[in-house]
């Protein structure tokens, strides 16, 4: 916990424009920029003049009351919408035009507010989509069964399980994936993003119906899948202990305009986001 | 190996024990004469509507498309069947039925599955229910078209024409309008059907159970968290489309070349309907469910023929209980607590529920 909290006060350095990224990050090509990012929904502005800068190995959260526009956000980034204004760069790449494919094989991988695991296959095979484009064979090689079938399917059944031992679900492997309780599927769902090899992960909520013993769980696994496996992770979520336990970089979005961006002291200590957002938030528990 | 790959297999090892038992008994009863003539006629078209039951099953069950022209595939493919069958005969002179049967039931397959993708392309790109649309128009299309098509063969060459009068001199008819492919030199044997199955059977449960086949069944349970993950949800679609066609074409083939003719009102929108009762019965995604409703479905209209005008009626009732039973939680339970001791036995005794 202590390490985590460290974390936290993380030194964030400002790039041009009001960009910022940890210190570590800072002569790395950024994971992700989204420049003067923006949807309209027949004339409703669901996300406006969006910017942000995420480092290569950087854990930023995206915060914000409900309806901001934290998902809408997601979805432009993973290309479900097509932005109306601004372009998103992965890893330096204009996504403009991309389909979902095409965007999560630059090196995008998320997670789902209302989780969407693939409910009728097992916990294995779930993961084993996710590593579709990581360990391959044709479809011929697979109704034959040629020797490369019984090479490659070896090799993504320990991928797999090397994947679900970071949550310590290789018990599970064999379960259907729609029986699972609500906690263990967010986390499946964490572990098929990571299988597709991502460079930067997405998470979707992931605390949303945890307790809060889970939820310090989940935050040591943010910081150590990071670590790991050197990866960017951009958080939604509403849990606060969560968001400025883990996230380095805090960006608050109101009405899919950002109100304020920075460190998890530098935010909590911002009278703008206070009034939209935390002050409520404190009273309410006061 | 592990508890789901165990299952898997004795599943599969299940459904091929079956079809080769059934297929060595029969051929058993064929050899001691022991079986009925209307049985025994029945064999091929048993394979036939198997075949299509099983590939069908792989577009709605696996794939989680609805289908509803899976007879306008089978069309194509017994015509195809029918005509290059015909037109080795007649202009190639190739006497061997065996070699004849084998080509024609591949070019009913290749046609077909060029149909499929044909309506596949477009199709699939689309969410909704818009393949239940567009294939049951195309089974009503081919229907139609087949009813005007005249091919003939003179000269060793193939002639085709939507109108009768400009067919060449001395030309065979192989396929005359309305009076459907005439002339067949019946070559379909229950060998080749139950060859058919075998092929059928190991395209399908090897396919899904591979890459190939986790992406279509991913495709079906959640297309965006599919495609999110970085599966073409188009591509693994028309796999399993152009599959299914494709097979269905080869069982087209090897029904067309059963008889002596092939007219196109046997390839209605109530057949497609049919081979859906036989997949829905059978259960959704269960391979071996839809072999044995499209067996049973098959022979039992032919066993009620004593009940004659009544029989549909009885077939209808039959439906309903089949579906009751099937479907009901009290029946389910208790079929599934009697299963469960055997279950356990052949899993072994090591597997315990920890979940959290």
């Amino acid at each position: 916990m202590s390490q985590v909290k460290r974390r936290a006060n993380v030194k964030m350095v400002p790039l041009q424009s009001d960009a910022i990224v940890p210190e570590r990050d800072i002569n790395k090509a950024p994971v992700l920029e989204a420049r003067h990012l923006g949807i309209e929904f027949g004339g409703l502005k669901a996300v406006d003049d969006f910017n942000l800068t995420i480092g290569r190995t950087e854990i930023a959260g995206l915060i914000g009351p409900n309806g901001a526009g934290k998902t809408t956000v997601f979805n432009l980034i993973t290309k479900v919408y097509e932005p109306t204004m601004g372009a998103v760069l992965i890893n330096g790449h204009d996504t403009k035009g991309l389909s979902i494919v095409q965007a999560s094989k630059l090196g995008i991988a998320r997670t789902f507010q209302n989780i969407r695991l693939f409910d009728q296959m097992t916990v294995e095979e779930n993961v084993r989509i996710g590593l579709h484009n990581q360990i391959k064979y044709d479809m011929v090689t697979g109704i034959l069964r040629l020797p490369r079938y019984w090479k490659q399917e070896k090799r993504q059944h320990e991928k797999a399980l090397d994947l679900l031992h970071i949550f310590d679900m290789e018990k599970l492997a064999d379960e259907t994936a729609g029986s699972l309780p609500y906690g263990v599927q967010r986390r499946l769902e964490i572990v098929r993003a990571l299988a597709t090899n991502p460079s930067l992960l997405l998470l979707d909520e992931p605390a949303a119906g945890m307790n809060p013993h889970e939820t310090e769980e989940l935050m040591e696994n943010i910081a150590k899948i990071r670590d790991q496996f050197q990866i960017a992770i951009l958080l939604i979520e509403h849990d606060m202990s969560l968001v400025m336990g883990v996230c380095e970089g805090i960006c608050v979005l109101n009405f899919g305009k950002v109100i304020a961006k920075g460190t998890a002291d530098e935010i909590q200590a911002n009278p703008v986001v206070i009034e939209a957002y935390l002050g409520k938030k404190k009273e309410a528990q006061a | 190996m592990t508890r789901a790959k165990r299952n898997r297999l004795i599943y599969n090892i299940v459904t091929f024990v079956l079809v080769i038992g059934a297929f060595i008994l029969l051929q058993s009863m064929i050899a001691n004469k022991s079986i009925t003539r209307s049985l025994k006629g029945q064999l091929v078209p048993i394979c036939c509507w198997v075949v299509m039951a099983v590939s069908l099953n792989l577009v709605i069950g696996i794939s989680g498309e609805l289908s509803l022209g899976h007879a306008g595939f089978m069309s194509v493919g017994a015509y195809t069947g029918a005509v290059v069958s015909g037109w080795l005969l007649n202009a190639c002179a190739i006497e061997n039925t065996t070699l004849r049967l084998v080509l024609a039931i591949v070019a009913g397959g290749i046609m077909a599955g060029v149909m499929g993708a044909l309506i596949g392309i477009p199709v699939l790109r689309l969410r909704g229910d818009y393949l239940a649309i567009v294939t049951l128009a195309f089974g009503e299309i081919i229907r139609n078209l087949v009813n005007v098509l005249y091919v003939g063969v003179a000269d060793g060459r193939l002639a085709f024409s939507f109108l009768n009068k400009k067919m060449p001199e001395g030309v065979t008819m192989l396929v005359d309008g309305a009076k459907g492919a005439v002339k067949i030199k019946p070559v379909s044997t229950f060998t080749a059907g139950f060859v058919l199955i075998m092929i059928t059977l190991l395209v399908v449960l090897n396919l899904v159970n591979s890459r190939a086949g986790r992406a279509i069944k991913a495709t079906r349970d959640n297309r965006i968290a599919a495609e999110s993950m970085g599966v073409p949800v188009t591509k693994y679609k028309m796999m399993a489309f152009v599959t299914a066609a494709a097979l269905a074409g080869m069982a087209g083939a090897l029904y067309g070349l059963n008889s002596s003719t092939v007219v196109p009102t046997q390839f209605t929108f109530n057949q497609s309907i049919n081979v859906l009762v036989f997949v829905v019965l059978g259960g959704l995604g269960n391979v071996l469910g839809s072999v044995i409703s499209a067996t049973l479905l098959t022979v039992l209209p032919e066993m009620l023929r004593a009940f004659s005008d009544y029989r549909m009626l009885v077939y209808a009732v039959v439906l309903i209980l089949v579906m009751i039973f099937t479907n009901n939680p009290l029946i389910r339970s208790v079929m599934n607590s009697a299963i469960a001791p055997l279950k356990r036995t052949l899993r072994g005794k090591k597997q315990g529920g920890d979940i959290a």
